[in-house]
């Protein structure tokens, strides 16, 4: 063999060795934004529509049914949520529909879940409770239109 | 129910990564083989391609028992495996042309059996993950585990040195001569896991009572008890079984669970001291009394000045093993001499505890360094899974699996650099022996199932469609109602 083709190879082993060391931390990284980038579709900031979401729309008559979820407080404030007929969960867990930083949220704070055309809003077992407009949610209770659902410091409103 | 968002697996990715790594064991025996044959034979890419059918193998079970778990670990694994596998069949052509003997099969001699150990220890990892399709279910067992634990780690201490002896270190069971089995390896995991339950019942006594000295917090005296257990135990394991490397490495994994389940750093620094503290005991009873100490003390003057005529010359435990192996990693510097172009047989116990001087002198700095690395995104990607997984439990397990595994390589590395006294321990992954290689890779196992409770969505398709009914979320056995905090 060549002195030239065992060089080669030599060096040629450890370039590989290494783009290979690349190349995994490429594919972390890439989860990481993946994840990141999945926030920011949730934290969309004001003016910007938020996540659309797949799914039929709920089939319910005109003006009266909610078809937009919006956070009026908290760091959120301004995301749009186009609701669906899927539920809605919320908290400071990844893989919320609304992924809320609050410090007095729980990870699986609350959901909402709509039943005929209306929204039930539904506490999870969190730390700090739900509430809607003053009252303490215990229950699934059904959400009107304009009554503010408070989680920690967040607002969160339902619109036509 | 409709998903909300799309999930990825990264299963491509991994399986990308995966053929890489095979590319690069395959270049590497074929480097090889120019440098021992000077020529390229045919069939150099046979062990790749025989080791990368083994790991597609597991590739397809995780795709099927772990869609989720992380791309990154099982290609990072298999190329230290891979480089392993090959650079044992590198030691065996070296010894057959010195022999005038054929190039060596593929199922023959050293290599040949650390194929079949891989073989055997994917299957095992492939096993756990379809029969643990949930790693809360081990709770259930964890008290069984410690207790099978205790027993693997203390049977070479009391088997009489004819069964559990080799090179002075007391960790073995052989059976006959042929076959022996290490099983402090095994244990390492049967402890992890009775120690995560044992502490995510006990975190909250632990890190709430406390008294203040010193601006640290101290926990109770009899809180302190376990811990002391732990240390007094592994200080036994260390004068009874001649093994330094063991007895940290027990050691730390408790202190450090210990640290992650109760937030507290007093823990870490109460370890230190008593860690240190046993040592340094231990080296002066062994400079005065000698007997069980004795080989301690050895290692330890080994490791001090291991250039010394006094030590080099030494009748037991001489320095001979660790300068070799200085002058290996010296000749490489920093590209190394090439594979297959060094003189590794000139280390002593090359094939196994010295497996890193060996290749340091054929991959150099520069390789050993991207080995090294590899080593620790392994154990940032375990980290990782600890952050990520959202029961208590898991965090523990997977907190503690990933630093064993990153403090044995600190071990047995810091070892034959100099940097502590040389102990036997294996290098994960890469040294040749089944033991530590079965044990790691249901490490890896219990890592890969972690990562996929972790990454999965709560609300994800499950992942055989009609398959068994949809059961209750498992709770973790005994658990006490934890408070969320917020």
């Amino acid at each position: 063999m060549p002195e030239f083709v065992l060089t080669v190879a030599r060096f040629g082993f450890l370039i590989l060795l290494w783009i290979f060391v690349f190349t995994v931390v490429g594919v972390i990284r890439r989860d990481l934004f993946a994840s990141s980038r999945a926030k920011s579709i949730v934290a969309s900031p004001r003016g910007v529509g938020g996540a659309v979401l797949p799914g039929r729309p709920a089939k319910v008559k005109r003006g009266k049914a909610a078809r937009q979820l919006v956070v009026t407080a908290g760091n959120l404030a301004g995301t749009r949520i186009t609701l669906g007929e899927a539920h809605i969960t919320i908290g400071r867990a990844e893989d919320s529909t609304l992924v809320i930083t609050d410090d007095f949220a729980s990870a699986r704070h609350a959901r909402l879940v709509p039943r005929e055309g209306q929204w039930f809003v539904e506490d999870l077992g969190s730390t700090n409770g739900t509430y809607l407009d003053r009252g303490k949610v215990s229950g699934p209770t059904p959400v009107p239109l304009g009554v503010p659902i408070r989680i920690g410091r967040t607002s969160l409103e339902l619109r036509p | 129910m409709s998903r909300i968002r799309q999930w990825k697996t990264r299963r491509n990715a991994e399986l990308g990564l995966l053929a890489f790594a095979m590319v690069l064991v395959a270049v590497f025996s074929a480097t090889v083989e120019a440098n021992q044959y000077d020529k390229i034979n045919a069939n150099f890419w046979v062990p790749a391609a025989l080791i990368g059918g083994l790991f597609l193998g597991l590739h397809i079970v995780v795709r099927f028992t772990a869609p989720y778990a992380d791309p990154v670990l099982l290609p990072a694994v298999a190329l230290i495996n891979g480089i392993g596998v090959a650079f044992l069949r590198r030691l065996d052509i070296a010894r057959a042309i010195a022999r005038d003997l054929p190039e060596p099969g593929f199922f023959a001699e050293t290599s040949g059996r650390q194929l079949a150990w891989t073989l055997m220890s994917l299957v095992l990892a492939a096993v756990l993950l379809t029969v643990v399709r949930d790693h809360k279910i081990i709770s259930r067992y964890a008290y069984t585990l410690g207790l099978i634990g205790i027993v693997l780690m203390m049977i070479p201490a009391v088997l009489p040195g004819k069964y559990s002896e080799v090179n002075g270190a007391k960790i073995w069971i052989k059976f006959g001569s042929a076959f022996s089995i290490q099983p402090g390896e095994f244990a390492k995991i049967a402890l992890v896991s009775f120690f995560a339950y044992y502490l995510v019942r006990k975190r909250e006594v632990l890190s709430l009572a406390s008294r203040r000295v010193l601006g640290i917090d101290f926990p109770r005296g009899r809180d302190l008890g376990p811990v002391l257990t732990v240390w007094l135990f592994s200080v036994l394991v260390l004068v009874f079984e001649k093994d330094l490397g063991t007895a940290l490495l027990y050691f730390g994994l408790f202190v450090v669970t210990l640290y992650v389940a109760t937030e507290r750093s007093s823990w870490l620094i109460i370890g230190l001291l008593l860690f240190f503290g046993g040592v340094y005991v231990a080296y002066l009873l062994g400079s005065v009394v000698g007997g069980p100490f004795a080989n301690f003390y050895d290692r330890a003057a080994v490791w001090l000045d291991p250039f010394a005529q006094s030590n080099y010359e030494r009748e037991s435990g001489s320095s001979y093993q660790l300068v070799q192996g200085l002058f290996g990693l010296g000749t490489g510097g920093l590209f190394g001499t090439g594979p297959g172009a060094g003189s590794p047989s000139k280390v002593p116990e090359v094939r196994n505890d010295f497996i890193f001087a060996g290749l340091g002198e054929e991959i150099g700095l520069f390789g050993l360094i991207a080995l090294l690395v590899l080593y620790l995104l392994i154990v940032e990607r375990g980290l990782h899974a600890a952050l990520a997984v959202r029961d208590s439990f898991g965090k523990l397990v997977a907190g503690g699996l990933a630093f064993t595994l990153g403090l044995q390589v600190f071990v047995i590395l810091g070892g034959i650099t100099g940097l502590i006294p040389l102990t036997g321990q294996t290098t994960p992954f890469l040294s040749a022996g089944g033991s530590s290689l079965m044990a790691n890779w249901m490490l890896v196992a219990m890592l890969l199932r972690i990562s996929d409770a972790a990454r999965r969505p709560q609300n994800a398709v499950p992942e055989r469609a009609g398959g068994a009914p949809k059961k209750a979320p498992t709770q973790l056995h005994g658990a006490m109602t934890e408070v969320i905090k917020p």
